[in-house]
């Protein structure tokens, strides 16, 4: 085989090249090596856990005003709007054991059980159908359990509110600014055409605070990390006899109700 | 061969500028959408799509209906089918173009849509469909130009397109699939939450679809004399016949399985569709039985070949069948999936005068798309004398 001076030549040159290539890139993995010390600092009060998780001690939440103190919580902190018609916005809300427990337990419930009001919010579930069919990614499970929403990416397509089996999401139709009262300048109001829903009060977790609803609830709502046995959520699902909405669909709820 | 839209007679302008008023009706609408967002519709939380997203999946199948065309002509080299092979192939065009307009109209940031492509996601049934449309569009426009281009300078088409084509046929059965899977994967409906829905979704788009055709080359022969053949007619409208036949079958299994095995949530839409649910009958429970009772006329109107060989009868008999498929598919499959709700109550859904006027407004601007290219398809095939 014979190498021609022009064949010689251009296989030095991409041997160059390669070289050279090879030292800068050398260089720039060093540089993110060193980036990987420099995290981003969060206060140092956030609280974490690798999956956060909720329970309902139904028996807890009777009168009318428990309930509305955990909503008004909720609500005025996230800004969400009281619009007066079918196409309103809420988080976390009340509805009777027939429409929260679909899948029905027992024909002859004792009646104190069944006439009772229960909250329902987005239920952060495992497997998350909303975060499954999102065509923008605008919806997202964090690491630690989370379903959350991004504002501003959310096209409106709406196919997450068909996709939810817990009707927990809401669409602003139009805009939701005239229906605010007062507004939380710590906390961002939507736009009309996009999406939104409970976020576990991910803002405050950051912060070191409790979810809103669990904090207005004196004790009736506890939350914790699902997979720390000695965390408050386990211990009282370790405790007692607690149900999830809708269990046959595989979704695998973080919300758990003692009833 | 664009230029044949340049030399019409009035009565194509007036029908032209006609369908323009309609759509600027619709446009204006529409301006008013954007400018409040989709409160002026009928939608709510609890049924939060509606007229749009059912007039989208409605054109779906009539769009993937070409394919009834298509597949006999080229894998079983039916000759008869050949003259008329570009209406359907154009009619595709303009149904995808509609599928596009409604899913835009539907969206709260339509500004924002990019993003399906800038973020694009997999795991989405919305990002293959959005594909899907797409591809339908590029292939069933670049089969038609270039098999028109050919016919119009009396050659064959290059061999390369017959790729194109056979990959139609596949193409055609994906859109209509795809769209069935948006409402099929979802663990919450009921009504949707059945492994047929695919298969319902493509027997009545191949029942309406070449029924929709079928009388729009009725009534073209009416107008400008362009003659299909009267053997293309009555094969076409075996196909309809049976693929009919096939869609009131496949319902019937869901009305089964849903009573036989005595499941509420299997039953509720349905009971809710025809005789209201938990006190709440609608608006749409007369529609429904309508659909019912239109359906079955059809097939009396179609199986027995004496009706179906009979001209007079046939415009009457697929007129039946289209509404009869509409109700179905472009009301009740929607209403039916969100009603009951994920609390097993109900939400009436009922759509408002503006969400009416975009819908209509779509309307006109594909049948203006499909007025200008079947008017040069029928142009090119005057000239090149294969009228």
């Amino acid at each position: 085989m014979s190498t021609t001076r022009r064949q010689f030549l251009k296989i030095a040159g991409l041997a160059a090249f390669g070289l050279g290539t090879s030292t800068a890139l050398d260089a720039a993995t060093a540089d993110a090596k060193d980036m990987e010390g420099a995290k981003y600092d969060v206060g140092g009060k956030h609280l974490a856990a690798k999956r956060w998780a909720m329970v309902i001690d139904t028996r807890k939440l009777e009168s009318r005003e428990d309930f509305e103190r955990i909503i008004h919580a909720c609500h005025s902190i996230h800004n969400v709007p009281s619009i007066p018609t079918k196409q309103e916005i809420k988080w976390i809300w009340t509805d009777k054991y027939d429409h929260v427990f679909t899948d029905d337990m027992s024909q002859h419930l004792s009646p104190a059980v069944r006439e009772k009001d229960y909250l329902l919010l987005c239920n952060h579930c495992e497997n998350p159908p909303c975060v499954r069919v999102c065509p923008t990614k605008a919806t997202f499970k964090r690491a630690d359990g989370i379903v959350v929403m991004d504002y501003h990416r959310c096209i409106g397509c709406r196919f997450c509110m068909a996709g939810c089996p817990y009707g927990a999401r809401s669409f602003n139709f139009g805009d939701p600014r005239p229906y605010l009262k007062d507004v939380n300048p710590a906390f961002p109001t939507r736009m009309r055409g996009v999406v939104e829903k409970c976020t576990f009060c991910s803002e405050r977790l950051e912060v070191g605070l409790l979810p809103a609803c669990v904090e207005a609830s004196n004790g009736a709502i506890l939350f914790g990390d699902l997979d720390d046995p000695n965390s408050p959520v386990r211990k009282a699902l370790a405790e007692n006899f607690s149900i999830r909405r809708k269990p046959s669909i595989g979704t695998q709820p973080g919300v758990y109700y003692i009833v | 061969m664009i230029e044949k839209v340049l030399k019409g007679s009035p009565a194509f302008y007036i029908w032209l500028l006609f369908l323009g008023g309609i759509a600027s009706l619709g446009v204006f609408a529409y301006i008013f959408q954007l400018k409040y967002g989709l409160t002026i519709t009928g939608m709510s939380r609890d049924v939060s799509w509606g007229l749009y997203i059912s007039q989208f999946t409605y054109f779906v199948g009539v769009a993937a209906s070409a394919v009834m065309l298509v597949l006999p002509a080229y894998f079983h080299h039916y000759k008869k089918f050949k003259k008329m092979i570009i209406l359907g192939e154009f009619m595709a065009i303009s149904a995808v173009l509609m599928c596009m307009l409604f899913i835009v109209t539907d969206m709260g940031q339509p500004q924002r849509m990019l993003n399906v492509i800038l973020h694009p996601t997999p795991n989405s049934i919305m990002f293959y469909d959005m594909m899907v449309l797409m591809g339908y569009l590029f292939i069933n426009a670049l089969v038609g130009w270039v098999t028109l281009e050919a016919e119009r300078h009396d050659v064959e088409p290059p061999k390369w397109i017959k790729f194109f084509i056979y990959l139609s046929v596949v193409w055609a059965f994906s859109i209509h699939t795809v769209t069935a899977f948006l409402y099929a994967g979802l663990p919450g409906r009921h009504y949707w939450l059945t492994a047929i829905m695919a298969a319902r979704f493509l027997s009545s788009a191949f029942a309406s679809g070449p029924a929709i055709l079928l009388l729009l080359v009725i009534a073209l022969r009416r107008l400008t004399g362009f003659d299909p053949g009267r053997e293309a007619i009555q094969t076409l409208t075996k196909i309809i016949t049976y693929a009919m036949a096939i869609n009131v079958f496949f319902f019937l299994l869901e009305v089964f399985t849903a009573f036989y095995s005595g499941m509420p949530g299997h039953q509720h839409p349905l009971t809710f569709l025809f005789v209201g649910h938990d006190g709440h009958a609608s608006w749409v429970v007369g529609w429904m039985w309508t659909a019912a009772v239109l359906a079955i006329l059809s097939l009396c109107l179609l199986i027995p070949p004496q009706f179906r060989d009979n001209e007079r009868v046939l415009p009457w008999a697929l007129g039946i069948l289209v509404i009869a498929s509409w109700i179905d598919k472009g009301l009740g499959l929607l209403i039916g999936g969100f009603t009951p709700n994920p609390f097993e109550t109900v939400t009436i859904y009922t759509p408002t005068f503006p969400e009416i006027l975009v819908t209509v407004g779509v309307y006109a601007i594909g049948l203006m798309v499909l007025s200008v290219l079947w008017k040069i398809a029928l142009d090119v095939k005057k000239e090149a004398g294969t009228f």
